[in-house]
């Protein structure tokens, strides 16, 4: 069983995000693997686990930087990466079309994807991917098993489990769901440096969408006291009411 | 409080490799989700979190400097400091088990041991499958080991053990005991030989070392032998150079102590900064005020110096220049720097820096252990003016 898993290289979740112009400042700031990307990278690990055989491919579009997240998931314990070199901006169709030239040819059963990226939470390229292959899709995967030609997937839904089956081949999106990834151990981080890992450049596919300016959210005005005890209450739900439109 | 993200106000990062951080981060990781959770309860109760010991198997820190031949993870020394460094961040106990599995046991088995002890027990230890102590002192041997009264003496078909060790960290839960003897006349130190003993067999015994006030995540014990009978494999065939070798065993733990020490002065440093920037007095954070401005300051100068030292002392490891001095001198100042870090951190905490919620007087408290284990801060002093002077002072 091969899987295909696709990983986003993003600022630490806990960054305090600084804004510079039409991006965010970058120096200083520890990026690491999306965390829904490592939980499909989990998902892809224990997939081929169960099934005795196979491989698990990473693949990223990024800058050479990106390299060293790939290496973070071949400690993980996947067996190769590539890395396909490319300025990524925010337009998500952009992205899918990289890939999907790049996996247009593979012939691995299952191509996951995190649920969406941890930075900017669009959650489409992994269902414009899909598309671009004309393979099925399922979003937001809590778990699921291959039996078959076919995965059985979970998705956690208000009050209960969906269960979907879709024929392999098939792109899924992970969710937090029991994929708690593993800790990459010590062996595995030595021999990540002796797993292939390809680089080239991405076949180079236009943005369409172009971010003019980013800037902070306004500073929250101070809070404002109305009074104290029960007597301030009158006057709170009169501005309530009539200020806030809360009421 | 936030997440721990270490210290590192001289950018070492970008000496490090990126293999080395990711090691690091890996540790820190696991140390974040694994031991902070119940390391105060296991302290409070007395216990070593011995769940926790097939998992760091798992990790791969167990010896993690030697051979991949062994099932040991074949890592450089830097990536092994940085491992003591992010463990003991989480408790001296924790490093202290791990410092004494992979320096004080597997290392004397891999260097002094047979091909045959190395295959039967390396592996085991590796994986933490198996656990491993190391006695040197004794009641009335502790600074001056050379002086040692446990004896083997051989026998027609082997070696006959008696005597008894004190103060052993794992000495009760260990499955295999380094045990080091005198088999000439007493005082000879080039008689003194190290012996791989299974701790099952007959004539071994071990009682917990009661009351402690440091260390108290830790197993550490006291161990008695009575006419231990064992064959004559059990004497490890290259420890021919007497008392020096469980010295050399020394050099190594103390290596990873320094960096150890370092990882605790971080964890109280890290707990401080946050404390006194959160608590409100005087209608204003603590952090605000010159008095514990001039305190975190002082940390912080004493962590990057320490940091300094071991990054140095790594590097030089790993070439293979470190001399036993140079790990005296960043055992003795960075045990000594943390000691003092820990202690300040608990003072900036006011009444909460003595709860067990938070983590620097259980630092302060085990870093006393830290300061007098693997050879006294005075008795590193001794060793660097031996060196200096040429006289020994001992
Ligand atoms: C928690 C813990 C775990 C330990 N684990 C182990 C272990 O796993 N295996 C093991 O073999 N040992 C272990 N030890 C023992 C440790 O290495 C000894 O305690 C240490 O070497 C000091 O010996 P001592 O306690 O007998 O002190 P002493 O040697 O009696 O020293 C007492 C004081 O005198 C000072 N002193 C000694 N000699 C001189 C001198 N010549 N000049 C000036 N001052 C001097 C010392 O610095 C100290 O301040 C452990 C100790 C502790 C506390």
């Amino acid at each position: 069983m091969n899987v295909t898993v696709c990983v986003k290289r993003v600022p630490d979740t806990e960054t305090r995000v600084r804004i510079d112009g039409t991006g965010i400042e970058t120096t200083g700031v520890k990026f690491i693997v999306s965390p829904y990307d490592e939980f499909a990278v989990e998902a892809a690990l224990r997939t081929k686990e169960a099934a005795g055989d196979g491989a698990v491919s990473l693949l990223s579009l990024g800058d050479a930087s990106t390299a060293e997240s790939l290496r973070a998931g071949l400690a993980m314990g996947a067996d190769s990466a590539l890395l396909l070199t490319a300025d990524v901006g925010l337009d998500g169709l952009a992205t899918a079309k990289a890939l999907a030239n790049e996996l247009q040819g593979s012939d691995d059963a299952l191509i996951l994807f995190g649920v969406k990226a941890a930075d900017d939470d669009q959650q489409q390229v992994g269902p414009m991917v899909a598309t671009l292959l004309n393979r099925p899709c399922v979003t937001g995967v809590a778990s699921f098993e291959v039996q078959g030609d076919m995965a059985v997937c979970h998705r956690e839904v208000e009050g209960g489990v969906e269960v979907i089956e879709v024929d392999l081949p098939a792109v899924l999106t992970i969710t937090k769901g029991e994929y708690e990834p593993r800790y990459a151990s010590l062996k595995g981080i030595m021999a990540a440096k002796r797993k292939p890992l390809e680089e080239k450049e991405a076949t180079s596919v236009p943005e369409r969408l172009r971010v003019d300016r980013l800037s902070e959210p306004p500073a929250r005005a101070a809070g404002r006291i109305v009074g104290e005890g029960p007597d301030a209450v009158p006057e709170l739900l009169r501005l309530l009411r009539e200020e806030a439109n809360a009421l | 409080m936030a997440r721990f993200e270490g210290i590192d106000f001289y950018d070492l990062d970008s000496l490090f490799t990126e293999e080395e951080r990711m090691i690091r981060d890996t540790v820190r990781a696991f140390v974040e989700d694994r031991v902070m959770p119940i390391i105060g309860e296991a302290y409070i109760e007395r216990k070593f979190p011995k769940q926790l010991i097939p998992e760091l198997g798992e990790l791969g820190v167990y010896g993690a400097n030697l051979p991949e031949k062994y099932g040991c993870a074949g890592l450089n020394n830097v990536s092994y400091g940085l491992i003591m460094q992010e463990l003991e961040r989480g408790d001296s106990g924790i490093r202290s088990f791990v410092s004494v599995q992979g320096a004080l046991v597997m290392y004397p088995i891999f260097a002094f041991g047979s091909e045959e002890h190395r295959t039967e027990w390396l592996p085991k230890l590796a994986t933490g499958e198996a656990i491993g102590c190391f006695g040197l002192t004794e009641p009335d041997y502790g600074s001056d080991p050379g002086g040692m009264i446990t004896t083997a003496k051989q026998t027609s078909d082997g070696w006959l053990l008696n005597g008894g060790k004190m103060w052993i960290t794992n000495g009760s839960m260990a499955d295999v005991a380094i045990i080091w003897a005198q088999t000439r006349e007493l005082g000879d130190v080039k008689g003194i030989r190290g012996f791989v003993v299974p701790t099952n067999t007959p004539g071994f015994s071990s009682r917990d070392q009661k009351g402690k006030l440091s260390l108290l995540a830790s197993d550490t014990s006291e161990i008695v032998l009575q006419d231990v009978e064992l064959p004559e494999s059990a004497v490890m065939p290259e420890s021919t150079g007497g008392l020096k070798h469980p010295l050399m065993c020394l050099t190594q733990a103390r290596y990873g102590i320094s960096w150890g020490a370092v990882g605790a002065a971080m964890a109280c440093f890290h707990e401080a900064l946050s404390y006194s920037k959160e608590r409100l007095m005087f209608g204003a954070p603590i952090g605000g005020k010159q008095i514990q401005q001039v305190r975190l300051a002082d940390m912080l100068t004493s962590i990057t110096t320490g940091q300094l030292l071991t990054y140095r002392l790594g590097r030089m490891k790993d070439e293979g220049t470190m001399t036993p001095q140079q790990v005296s001198l960043a055992k003795r100042a960075n045990a000594d720097m943390a000691t003092n870090v820990a202690r300040e951190a608990r003072r900036l905490l006011g009444a909460n820096g003595i709860l067990v919620e938070y983590n620097s007087m259980r630092h302060m408290a085990n870093l006393e252990s830290v300061y007098t284990y693997e050879g006294t801060h005075d008795i590193h002093s001794l060793i660097l003016g031996q060196k200096l002077t040429g006289l020994s002072a001992f």
